[in-house]
């Protein structure tokens, strides 16, 4: 552990100030086994507390922090500055409007997630036990249970920034997780949605998510696993 | 600063598991509005790890008295026995409920829901640990945040995000509003409505390390404390075993439940001598003491001896990646450990508040020692105290507490707004929360928010920690009534209207400390150990005495009195608490 003077520099907007995004730095000292978000609120509680951005549980399983770190979708809260080096450019994520600095509006995010169905679909009366379910068909769709929904896949994806009707990769991957429950009853009508304009036949396969994803989950190849079933009409 | 007006029968603050629960109960009788400050799904009960307690039996034997009697003795005895009665059996259907919502839960080879040990569970009682607590993975808060907001997009539940509640409003006695602030405007929103269920969750971020998020800043409580509402039982924080190092992000005690040990400098067990039954898995409190004890001892590891290790190299490495996937991450992305290989330094964190607004059975909130309700306040989870767990909270408990209470809460609110009108509400209620920000606002800067939260923090973990004196927590007291007196020359850079979390942090400050300043004075009050309230000048529980629970008021100028209510026991009666 040591004190290490990092340069942030913040792409800042505030919509009720400034016409356009502009770049400002701020050096602190932290630790160099600090987190990138504890730079942030040491920026934003010793020397500038308009400095805006989103975070909560501050290790990773909340998903508010996602932002463009040395140019790539992070969650601040688990880039260690030590890894990540002490020249550090922050940016909102990429195909969202930008509210304030590093806030961006997530409801046309929540609004894709929302338009798949995310939710157990079983009509039928499971009595008064637990619906059983063998472990090998439980971890059929463990991988993509794991989402937090921060968007940080979303936001990487080329053809998303091009086209804002794209259901974007969460999206797929919460229709995923219920698409291969063996619980669920509604897989067709999953794949019908994500078989139509906006849905998976967008992707061209750029790994972006996959190498976004903060919880390592195989975007790709989840969305791969739903294109095979819409071809293939089987789960 | 722009006013609006909505009306709704009935307004759930906070989105985590027990407002969510609330609202799918009430979803479909009455129109509820939802506020919470955090997009649903980043509240914190998504931080939970270990697991859900529930005498299923599914792996071994098992029965709800048995989990009841766990939960009255774990609490040392401060649980109210027929709401603890209540938790305990209702948990098994509140599982199998969140299995058919669609809970992910781990599997046994058969396809049931699997269990696992955790601290202070046992067999035939106290016989030795007994598997009740189901999960998935080290992620089941994870899970059963995702599952409980799955189920209210399923209902279209109406959700205000990144809106905050900041003050209550009440005619003749009963509730008539909330005042919220809408972070993306800046504007504010008067609700008019019949009744409120608040879920905003803990308190932890008063103390300096903590498992807690930055937002769990107790707004609910602190709000409700200032409006005269007591506060309940408020010395009983938990401070959990295991934190990491330094950052009190935590380790589940799952990983003891796995087989994790605990061991100190010289590679001992300690436990082995603390707990000589349960040993690692003793109930948090005894742990944590027993930590502390080894740190203060001189027993510590590192170079400031102030640590202790949590070893899982004996634990075969499939296990570890199968059942504790998400910790053992964690100890890498922030301490550059492989837990595979290598101990873990820990220490105690601060995690959970028992006390809280006080509730009955019903989540209705009482305003006294006689059980008054009063008409239309709700409370359910974590910012609640019914009181389930009493002086010290054991694990999983929590979990359930969340979803049993705040189901029942939701529906006795449902069943209370087909009775009433709505009530009428004065003008300007808004006024108070005007005031307040216009001066944040105005106020030159002088002091700075987030100094005072650190200073704040470092005094609560300095000296209302794991252990206490009456020294300590006089001293602890006089740093916070002269933070709260700087505080009133807090001034904010930002005087903008669109996300100014400045001006957020400001407001939540002023919460903690309130909620900080009656931890204390209760904690100085209670001259006895109980539980996770430990006094090293008076070192043993008094039955005699203090076989009560603490109500901490707010008069109006702000000084805090404090009254007693009755432990309401049952069948189990108080005996030394040995494992
Ligand atoms: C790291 C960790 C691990 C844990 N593991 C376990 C476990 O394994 N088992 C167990 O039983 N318990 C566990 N617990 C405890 C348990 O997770 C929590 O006590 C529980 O989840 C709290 O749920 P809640 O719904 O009361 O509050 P939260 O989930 O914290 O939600 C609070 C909500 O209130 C909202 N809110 C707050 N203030 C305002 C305001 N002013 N206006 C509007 N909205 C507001 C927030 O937006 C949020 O939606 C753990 C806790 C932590 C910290
Ligand atoms: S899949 Fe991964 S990157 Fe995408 S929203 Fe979920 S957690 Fe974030
Ligand atoms: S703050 Fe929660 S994911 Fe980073």
């Amino acid at each position: 552990m040591a004190k290490v003077q990092v340069e942030l520099k913040v792409k800042r907007y505030n919509p009720e100030t400034d016409k356009k995004p502009h770049w400002q730095e701020f050096t602190v000292e932290v630790e160099d086994t600090d987190r990138v978000l504890d730079a942030l609120h040491v920026a934003k509680w010793t020397q500038d507390g308009t400095l805006t951005f989103r975070r909560s549980c501050a290790h990773g399983v909340c998903g508010s922090d996602a932002m463009v770190l040395n140019g790539a979708n992070r969650l601040a809260c688990l880039e260690i500055i030590k890894d990540v080096g002490t020249k550090i450019t922050l940016e909102p994520i990429r195909g969202l409007p930008v509210i304030k600095d590093l806030v961006v509006d997530m409801e046309p995010f929540f609004a894709q997630y929302r338009s798949v169905l995310p939710y157990l679909i079983n009509t039928s009366d499971p009595g008064y036990t637990e619906r059983y379910q063998s472990a090998e068909d439980r971890a059929r769709f463990d991988d993509t249970t794991k989402c937090i929904l921060c968007a940080a896949c979303t936001t990487s994806c080329p053809i998303y920034w091009g086209n804002s009707q794209y259901v974007g990769p969460a999206a797929i991957v919460n229709a995923h997780r219920f698409i291969f429950d063996s619980r669920d009853q509604a897989a067709e009508q999953r794949l019908d949605i994500l078989n139509q304009r906006s849905g998976v036949w967008k992707c061209r396969t750029a790994f972006n998510c996959s190498e976004a994803c903060p919880r390592g989950i195989k975007v790709t190849q989840a969305i791969e696993e739903v294109k095979r079933a819409i071809l293939y009409d089987r789960v | 600063m722009n006013v609006h007006h909505h009306s709704y029968d009935a307004v759930i603050v906070g989105a985590g598991g027990a407002g969510l629960r609330a609202a799918i109960e009430t979803a479909g009788k009455c129109r509820t509005a939802v506020i919470t400050k955090l997009y649903p799904t980043r509240s914190h009960t998504g931080a939970a790890q270990g697991g859900m307690c529930a005498a299923l039996a599914n792996v071994e034997e098992d029965s709800w008295e048995w989990h009841l009697f766990d939960t009255i003795k774990g609490g040392d005895y401060l649980v109210d026995q027929p709401a603890a009665e209540i938790m305990c059996r209702e948990a098994i259907d509140a599982v199998i409920e969140l299995e058919h919502f669609g809970l992910p839960f781990n599997r046994t080879p058969e396809g049931k829901i699997d269990q696992r040990r955790f601290g202070g569970h046992t067999r035939n009682h106290g016989e030795a640990p007994v598997m009740r607590a189901c999960y998935s993975a080290d992620r089941t808060g994870h899970m059963i945040l995702q599952t409980l907001f799955q189920q209210c997009v399923a209902r279209d539940v109406n959700f205000f995000n990144e809106y905050q509640v900041l003050d209550i409003a009440f005619e003749d006695g009963r509730v008539a509003g909330v005042i919220a602030y809408d972070q993306a405007t800046g504007d504010l929103h008067v609700f008019n409505t019949k009744a409120v269920l608040f879920a905003t969750g803990g308190f932890g971020k008063m103390f300096q390390v903590s498992s807690n998020a930055h937002t769990l800043t107790g707004d609910g409580p602190g709000l409700l404390y200032r409006r005269g509402i007591p506060m309940q039982d408020m010395e009983f924080f938990q401070f959990h075993p295991t934190g990491i190092y330094k950052l009190g992000i935590l380790l589940s005690e799952a990983a003891r439940g796995e087989g994790g040990i605990l061991r100190n400098d010289s590679n001992e067990r300690f436990m082995e001598r603390y707990a000589p039954t349960v040993k690692d898995l003793a109930p948090r409190d005894m742990v944590a003491r027993a930590i502390q004890t080894e740190i203060l001892e001189g027993r510590g590891i590192g170079e400031n001896k102030d640590a202790v290790y949590l070893d899982l190299t004996h634990l075969p490495p499939e296990q570890i990646d199968a059942k504790l996937p998400d910790i053992t991450e964690f100890v890498r992305t922030y301490l550059g450990i492989e837990p595979k290989t290598a101990p873990i330094p820990i220490q105690p964190t601060a995690h959970y508040a028992m006390g809280g607004i006080p509730t009955n059975i019903d989540g209705e909130c009482i305003s006294d020692d006689q059980g008054t309700v009063i008409p239309g306040l709700y409370a359910a989870g974590e910012c609640a105290c019914v009181s389930v767990h009493g002086a010290n909270r054991l694990g999983t408990n929590s979990l359930l507490d969340i979803v049993v209470f705040g189901k029942r809460g939701g529906r006795a609110m449902a069943d209370f707004v087909q009775s009433t009108d709505l009530p009428a509400l004065s003008k300007g209620v808004e006024g108070d929360v005007k005031a307040r920000i216009d001066l944040l606002k105005a106020n030159s800067g002088k002091e700075k928010a987030g100094a005072l939260r650190i200073a704040l923090q470092e005094e609560m973990t300095k000296k209302a920690f794991v252990f206490r004196t009456d020294e300590s927590l006089a001293s602890a007291l006089r740093t916070v009534r002269d933070l709260q007196t700087a505080y009133e020359s807090v001034g904010i850079d930002d005087k903008g209207n669109v996300f100014n979390y400045d001006l957020t942090e400001a407001l939540e400050l002023s919460y903690l400390f309130d909620l900080a300043e009656a931890t204390i004075v209760s904690a100085q009050a209670r001259t006895e150990s109980r539980g996770a309230h430990f006094r090293n000048d008076h070192p043993t529980r008094d039955d005699a005495n203090w076989m009560k629970h603490t109500l901490a008021r707010r008069g109006a100028d702000g000084s805090v009195s404090l009254s007693y209510k009755p432990v309401v026991g049952g069948a189990y009666e108080p005996m030394e608490r040995k494992y």
